[in-house]
């Protein structure tokens, strides 16, 4: 069992997950609460991720982030070294490939949310972060669960992106998808199996853990 | 003094309203349809116009400008010192009855916060709910939390959307004098919305008639709502 790829993959999920959060609840709150039609432009833009192969994402942001670009450049120049190849770079393109996996229970969440209940809060002197932070996200909880936990295992489970943006490198970029890819082109079947057991542990009890939200809320309410 | 200008459109629906509201308690009458939850709405700046909406709107309270189409001034709702009180009480699911009244004095010291929602749950006379939730709450109930609610942070304008609907008659009048002398002490004007003339006979106030979104009359109950007068009268005799 190859446990530093367990250990890096559950870091990079809790990471991406966390910075997920931090700016899909703005965004989803955003697209509920905005107006204007350049929203319909972010929200494809957001949704882009999902019908985007992985490897064309991947290619994009490993060219982007490289020394032939100014944005690469830049990066390069401000942190020492590329992003590409690095546990940094993983995140960005995690960020990036998992941002509709993150945005749209939020959405969805929020746009559930009835209308009245924000116009009283906003009579009543509440701008928009206190909007989001006392009434959005507290009656969208189940949402904001879902996401945390889409995103983690979305994460968990990525394969394209990482192996274009961070090869397979051991300790800094070789997931656990990578580990069973590699696994099985080397007909190791026996480990392959472990690690596809673990990958499949992790999506069962994250699934629970929103399904138990639900039951948890449902029950409450009765 | 409420003075407005309002010219705007919804689809085919047109409002057209111009008028000054100098009385401290007004009702809006008019039948479903007529633009009166429309017109509180423009009030307190809840409607901004929408693409392929047009609307030529002044609003202004006590001589202070809250909606001016022409300069492109428009006050955010939190900020016209306007309290909204509809039919659907719309209280915060997740938050205690005294959260709830508590919500817009947020940045007041803890203690003036408490006496304060204490002052309002007091008001309207709900004062043992103190601690439930809405949905434990009955509809009157409900009601009676969101008045409270909208009247803690001291508004200098109240709208009124047939909030008393929940509530039976004696009840609903014996709230209705209290709040009104209490409103009157406060210094606050209020606009009422109802379609329920008996609402705007009750209270003497002065009455704005809107007709399909045209202002038909604004003056005493007596005059403008005399046609309505004439037909609950002829109701009542007919056994």
């Amino acid at each position: 069992m190859d446990w530093q790829a367990l250990a890096l993959t559950l870091r990079l999920a809790t990471v991406t997950t966390a910075i997920l959060l931090a700016v899909a609840v703005p965004l989803a709150a955003l697209l509920v609460l905005g107006r204007g039609r350049w929203l319909a432009a972010v929200e494809a833009l957001a949704a882009l991720p999902l019908v985007l192969p992985p490897t064309v994402l991947g290619f994009f942001l490993l060219v982007l982030l490289g020394p032939r670009t100014a944005v690469g450049r830049c990066i390069t120049a401000l942190l020492g070294h590329p992003l590409a190849f690095s546990f940094s770079g993983l995140v960005v393109g995690s960020v990036i490939y998992s941002l509709p996996f993150a945005v749209q229970p939020l959405v969805a969440g929020f746009a559930a949310i009835e209308p009245a209940l924000v116009d009283g809060a906003r009579l009543l002197g509440a701008g928009s972060a206190r909007v989001v932070f006392t009434l959005l996200v507290p009656l969208a909880r189940r949402s904001l669960v879902a996401s945390a936990v889409l995103s983690f295992l979305h994460t968990v489970g990525e394969f394209g992106v990482v192996l274009m943006l961070g090869g397979d490198i051991p300790g800094a970029t070789r997931t656990l998808s990578i580990v069973l890819y590699n696994q099985v082109e080397n007909f190791d079947y026996a480990a392959a199996n472990r690690t596809a057991a673990i990958l499949l542990g992790l999506s069962i009890v994250a699934l629970a853990a929103i399904y138990l939200t639900g039951q948890i809320r449902g029950g409450r309410r009765a | 003094m409420l003075e407005l200008a309002l010219n705007a459109r919804r689809g085919s629906f047109h409002l057209e309203v111009e008028c000054r509201l100098a009385s401290d308690w007004t009702v809006i009458f008019g039948h479903s349809g007529a633009g009166k939850s429309t017109l509180l709405r423009l009030l307190a700046g809840l409607d901004r116009n929408a693409r392929g909406e047009t609307a030529n709107a002044r609003i202004a309270l006590d001589g202070r400008l809250l909606t001016d189409s022409a300069s492109g001034k428009w006050l955010k709702p939190g900020r016209r010192q306007t309290g909204l009180v509809a039919q659907h009480a719309s209280l915060f699911p997740h938050l205690s009855v005294e959260a709830n009244v508590a919500y817009g004095l947020a940045g007041l010291d803890r203690n003036i916060r408490a006496t304060r929602v204490a002052e309002m749950l007091e008001l309207v006379d709900a004062t043992g709910l103190v601690n439930r939730r809405p949905q434990d709450l009955s509809g009157g109930q409900a009601q009676r939390v969101a008045l409270a609610r909208a009247l803690a942070p001291a508004p200098r304008l109240l709208l009124l959307d047939e909030p008393f609907s929940a509530l039976d008659g004696t009840a609903s009048d014996a709230l209705v004098d209290r709040l009104q002398v209490w409103l009157r002490a406060n210094s606050v004007q209020t606009v009422l919305a109802t379609h329920d003339a008996t609402d705007a006979f009750s209270t003497g106030a002065e009455v704005a008639l809107l007709r399909e979104g045209h202002l038909a009359a604004v003056g005493p109950a007596a005059e403008v709502l005399q046609g309505e007068r004439e037909r609950i009268a002829r109701r009542l005799k007919t056994p």
